[in-house]
């Protein structure tokens, strides 16, 4: 290499290094834009991941995080020798799938039948009325759900009507996981059909009409044209969901549960809050914490892949 | 246009489904809005489904005009306006930086925020950050974690997207800063996606229950979701009757009142905001 390749590269360089710290002074007020949301990310979102430390110590208030002693993987090896964890994963994961099985078809369902109705007004007011549960809080729907179900409620004046006794449905714990999945499928499935009927809506009407010439009947057009327009949808939808199957909405469990039915009802997260910060015992529930987000974030990188390779779509 | 007499049956039959559907949906409302109503014998004897038994406004009295009620509510009102508003601010000033190619960085701080939708600390650690900053029983530990949602600024930075270079390009031109351009430009345009992000963060922060159940002890900072489910355990519990003014009350009665009162507000705003609802799930589902 002669002297002029040499020194036009070295001038080179010291003109990217000058271009950068330009740059950045140039774009000043851009960084200043972001620095709120860095400053609370990095509190309230990466901070707390220092305290995911004490999940392999003995974790003690008057020590502190920093001073609290090492113990390893002790509170995992606890964690999977526990019943009660293997419960509550049990029941985590049951209910989650129940979900993924049962909450899945109805809005499905629900949209294709909206997209069937000729009458706008009609349309418009049935699509307010099933997402409007979608908008109020489990607060006042778990509420209203243990209303339902209560010894004076709804659904027991009519067993009472058929000369039986009333069933105090909270207290049953066979029932309780059914409760949660039906009463969670009440409150959301006429919100998720909003994604499958703007799909639907996306579908040409031509494929329907070449379809009637041909002489296909309602199910049929079903069949063949509706449900392979939304395909890709329900398929996307349905690799999302399988990310977050570990997570459960815990204010709705927390809404609707009693100690009668921990046993088939009480999931990760209702543990981790009236173990961890009820009996205090952090150390622990930071271990079973550290655990459900580990494998979350494995399912949903998986999910993320799988979504990639078959509907050609991710969420990044 | 020609409709065979199968599908007229068939229509007919659909229509009658989603009716019964919307009915049953509607059914539970119905089921708590007639118990709050009625008198409170008929109540206890389970003679309610969906219309009420004698016309009782004595529930709704002592509920609206109760200290607790209206405290709780006052602080569910102020949490939400002041956690939208700088919300909103805070994720829309993220979002434009983000949205510009040019801007160094850019790869490595969106990595940094989506990777807080992919894994989080969890609850014990959130809690023990928050008592070691002294933010326990203070009003502004309800509002200030939740203000950023990088789902959300996603949301604004795909629509600052599709706003045209050349709008910027000539406001650089004419020695424009970028946060002039921001506000005069790019925040005037972009208010259907700002629509949306607010009423989708009001929502998230008139309903959440968590973060008070977790971080305040002191009732009198109770925002309303946690009064109400305080007052559903207490009822239950048989507790009311402990507290002077509601005592001699039936509590199944109170608590349908207090239930329905704590709707309202989501029902009288429903009407307003349900577009920009729904226009925010086809905006989320838009892609880069």
């Amino acid at each position: 290499m002669d002297f002029l390749q040499l020194s036009k590269r070295t001038n080179l360089n010291k003109e990217k290094k000058h271009n950068i710290l330009e740059e950045l002074l140039f774009q000043y007020d851009l960084y200043l834009m972001v620095l709120p949301a860095l400053i609370l990310v990095a509190i309230f979102s990466y901070a707390p991941m220092y305290g995911l430390s004490i999940a392999f110590k003995d974790y003690s208030i008057m020590d502190g995080i920093l001073k609290s002693p090492w113990t390893g993987l002790d509170h995992f090896k606890e964690l999977f020798a526990s019943l009660d964890f293997k419960r509550v994963f049990t029941n985590t994961l049951l209910i989650s799938t129940y979900r993924l099985v049962f909450q899945f078809p109805i809005p499905i369902i629900l949209a294709l039948m909206l997209n069937e109705v000729k009458n706008n007004s009609f349309k418009k007011i049935v699509q307010n009325v099933t997402y409007l549960p979608h908008f109020v809080s489990w607060a006042i729907f778990g509420a209203i759900v243990l209303e339902v179900l209560s010894r004076e409620g709804m659904v027991n004046k009519i067993i009472v009507g058929f000369d039986l006794k009333p069933l105090l449905f909270m207290t049953k714990k066979d029932y309780f996981r059914s409760i949660v999945v039906a009463s969670q499928t009440w409150k959301e499935a006429g919100w998720s059909a909003i994604i499958y009927l703007a799909s639907l809506s996306s579908i040409d009407p031509q494929l329907y009409e070449a379809a009637i010439v041909d002489g296909a009947g309602k199910l049929r057009q079903i069949w063949h044209i509706t449900l392979p327009g939304i395909m890709s949808t329900v398929i996307f939808i349905l690799i999302l969901r399988m990310g977050s199957l570990l997570s459960t909405d815990v204010e709705q469990i927390l809404m609707l549960y009693n100690p009668l039915v921990y046993e088939t009802g009480d999931v990760i997260g209702t543990y981790v809050y009236r173990v961890g910060l009820g009996q205090m015992k952090y150390d622990f529930t930071t271990a079973v914490g550290l655990f459900q987000s580990l494998i979350g974030f494995i399912l949903v990188l998986a999910s993320n892949y799988l979504s990639r390779k078959t509907a050609d779509t991710s969420l990044f | 246009m020609l409709i065979s007499r199968k599908e007229r049956i068939f229509l007919l039959i659909n229509n009658i489904l989603l009716a019964i559907l919307g009915f049953i949906t509607l059914a539970p409302f119905l089921h708590v809005l007639a118990k709050s109503l009625s008198n409170e014998a008929d109540v206890s004897a389970g003679l309610v489904t969906f219309w009420p038994k004698g016309l009782n406004l004595k529930m709704y009295k002592v509920v609206l005009g109760s200290e607790e009620f209206v405290r709780s509510f006052g602080i569910s009102v102020f949490i939400t306006i002041t956690g939208t508003i700088l919300s909103v601010l805070i994720v829309s000033f993220a979002a434009y930086p983000l949205s510009k190619k040019y801007f160094k960085g850019r790869k490595c701080m969106s990595f940094v925020f989506v990777f807080t939708m992919l894994f989080s600390a969890g609850m014990i650690p959130s809690f023990l950050l928050i008592k070691n900053l002294g933010l326990i029983d203070k009003i502004w530990v309800l509002i200030v974690p939740g203000l950023f949602s990088t789902f959300n600024m996603i949301l604004m930075r795909n629509y600052f997207y599709t706003i045209p270079p050349s709008l910027e390009e000539s406001a650089k031109m004419d020695g424009s800063p970028n946060v002039i351009i921001f506000f005069k430009i790019y925040l005037p345009l972009s208010m259907p996606a700002l629509a949306t992000i607010a009423v989708y963060t009001a929502v998230g922060y008139w309903n959440s229950y968590m973060s008070a159940l977790m971080y305040i002890n002191n009732k009198t900072l109770y925002p309303l979701q946690m009064y109400l489910r305080q007052m559903v355990i207490d009822t239950d519990a048989g507790l009311v009757n402990l507290n002077p003014e509601l005592i001699n009350l039936n509590p199944e009665a109170l608590r349908c009142s207090i239930i329905v009162s704590a709707t309202v507000p989501i029902l009288l705003i429903y009407p307003f905001l349900q577009k920009y609802f729904v226009k925010g799930v086809v905006l989320g589902a838009v892609k880069e």
